[in-house]
């Protein structure tokens, strides 16, 4: 615990009456359902009139959940490769389901090697460290990035020193 | 056009991308001016939120000048400056017609349980979002509001997200005059909300974080009493600074990064096996007084958090939680600008040009040079 801490010194209470607009928006009416609801509109029908309904090309996947499919969409980045392939069976279980979650975070990790590999299918190697925002890092953290850099290459190291042992030892 | 690309957690960069075009009558296309990076973007940044997919362009927060107009958006004109709500809302279902612009049922296939957000992942509808210079604007009747001509841009961008939301979550807690708030947060949601909570005539307000600069900053804007949750145990501090009731208002501004308990974390940010670390919001729980109100705005992920339910059950407590409804707040929040009441654009620390944001992402996610709120300026904005 650091004494100096500015935080850990004695605060004075601010008066309210000094801080500009105070209690311009105060309302003693203001119960836990108002006002993020306007019940004065609210109905119990489920239908209303829909937006035209947005026509498209590509794989939009859907939750079970809706009764149909809302009038617009994204249309970024659809389902492709292994990691569309397990998007598709997530999405055939609930919101509600664990597997749904987990299956999409997978698939997830899945697409971040499909993003490496297209890459390179397209000849290019990504650049790393600078996706990753090595440039700021020396800019701002030059200490933590030597920091980091020397625990990668020690890892590196001792994995490479390991594997290089229990090849003589074989 | 050059456009935001996620490649993977940690991982961003700089791509060449085709220009967005009109998919829907109500679209409109906007060149954007100015795309700030949210807190929440860092949730995606950091692989947290399910079904981010590499290509996708992320940004909620932008301001744009309107290039294109779908034939049913009779509200806009090309060449309109404006601010662009990161809900993406159809302003006719069941929940919008009650001001749930956040809670939209027409614009996110993938979930019900969210309305369509810019640059969410896909499940938050998939649309790309406004880390580009330009960007597919659904709803376009609806959501974006003209700039009024006084309104600098850097207040104006901070009117699609970080304003709303601090306003909502100080809204959301019900704070009555001479209320005592404790706000779990001191990022640029936590800062405004603390602001804000005055205006709803709070008797103290009481931020906690772990970062000084943070701190530091919020004591003057605020203004609040700050204190660092590394230095004491915060129930406690709470309970003993309201004469052992506890604050009458608690708002977790955190959400699902938030740092403080090794278990959480462990849990939730490395192990992932719930939908972050939920300390923040445990800590409301804890430090609200019974019969007390919790305000959640800080972002979760759809999964699930170990939270002390049992505490809210015995304590009488009321839980509030929305992602704001940027479109309900933005007349009265325009008209406190106006008076200056609130100043956005104190918050922004960085302004960065789009080309280099792979280096935002990791200034604003490592909190590297005093950031607080990084803007992404489009070449030419």
């Amino acid at each position: 615990m650091d004494a100096n801490n500015f935080s850990m010194r004695p605060q004075p209470m601010i008066d309210p009456a000094t801080v500009r607009g105070w209690g311009v928006d105060a309302n003693p009416e203001n119960d836990p359902t108002y006002p993020c609801r306007d019940r004065s509109k609210e109905d119990h029908s489920g239908s209303w009139v829909r937006p035209v309904q947005q026509q498209t090309d590509v794989e939009i996947l859907q939750s079970i959940e809706h009764k149909q499919r809302p009038a617009v969409v994204g249309t970024s980045t659809p389902p492709s490769g292994l990691s569309g392939a397990l998007r598709r069976a997530a999405f055939r279980k609930s919101e509600s389901n664990l597997l749904h979650w987990m299956g999409l975070l997978g698939a997830d990790r899945i697409n971040m090697v499909e993003g490496v590999l297209q890459d390179f299918r397209r000849a290019r190697v990504p650049n790393v460290p600078a996706e990753m925002g090595a440039r700021a890092e020396w800019q701002y953290n030059k200490t933590g990035l030597v920091m980091k850099t020397v625990a990668v290459v020690g890892v590196i190291a001792i994995v490479a020193a390991l594997r290089r042992q229990r090849r003589i030892r074989a | 056009m050059r456009a935001m690309d996620f490649r993977g957690p940690y991982r961003v960069r700089l791509e060449n991308k085709p220009l967005p075009r009109i998919q829907h009558p109500r679209d409109a296309i906007v060149r954007v001016t100015r795309s700030c990076i949210c807190g929440s973007d860092l949730h995606l940044y950091h692989g947290l939120v399910p079904d981010t997919r590499v290509g996708m362009t992320f940004g909620h927060e932008f301001t744009g000048v309107v290039e294109e107009l779908g034939p049913e958006v009779q509200n806009l004109k090309v060449g309109d400056r404006v601010i662009v709500p990161f809900n993406i809302a159809c302003g006719q279902c069941h929940f919008c017609k009650q001001g749930l612009f956040a809670n939209c049922h027409e614009s996110n296939a993938q979930a019900t349980a969210v309305g369509g957000i810019f640059g969410y992942s896909h499940t938050a509808g998939g649309f790309d979002g406004g880390q580009a210079e330009y960007a597919r604007v659904p709803y376009a009747d609806v959501g974006p509001t003209v700039i009024p001509e006084w309104m600098d841009l850097d207040d104006a961008v901070l009117l699609t997200d970080v304003v709303p939301t601090g306003y909502q979550a100080a809204e959301m807690a019900s704070i009555q005059r001479g209320d005592t708030v404790v706000i779990f947060g001191a990022g640029p949601i936590g800062i405004m909300a603390a602001r804000c909570a005055w205006l709803f005539g709070a008797g103290r307000v009481i931020v906690f974080d772990h970062l000084e600069y943070r701190l530091d900053f919020v004591r003057r804007y605020g203004p609040a009493e700050v204190y660092n949750f590394k230095d004491m145990d915060v129930v406690v501090f709470m309970k003993k600074t309201t004469d052992g009731l506890g604050a009458d208002v608690a708002i977790d501004a955190v959400g699902c990064e938030a740092s403080g308990s090794a278990w959480q974390t462990l849990l939730g940010r490395k192990l992932k096996l719930q939908s972050g670390s939920a300390i923040a919001l445990h800590w409301a729980i804890n430090s609200v007084k019974k019969g007390g109100v919790v305000s959640v705005v800080g972002v979760y992920g759809p999964t699930g958090n170990l939270v002390p339910i049992g505490n809210v059950v015995n304590k009488g407590l009321t839980l509030r939680a929305n992602q704001a409804s940027v479109k309900r707040l933005l007349p009265r929040l325009i008209e406190h600008v106006q008076a200056g009441n609130i100043e956005p654009k104190q918050l922004i620390t960085h302004r960065i040009p789009l080309e280099d944001v792979a280096d935002a992402y990791h200034i604003f996610s490592s909190k590297l040079n005093g950031c607080i709120k990084p803007v992404l300026m489009p070449a030419g904005a």
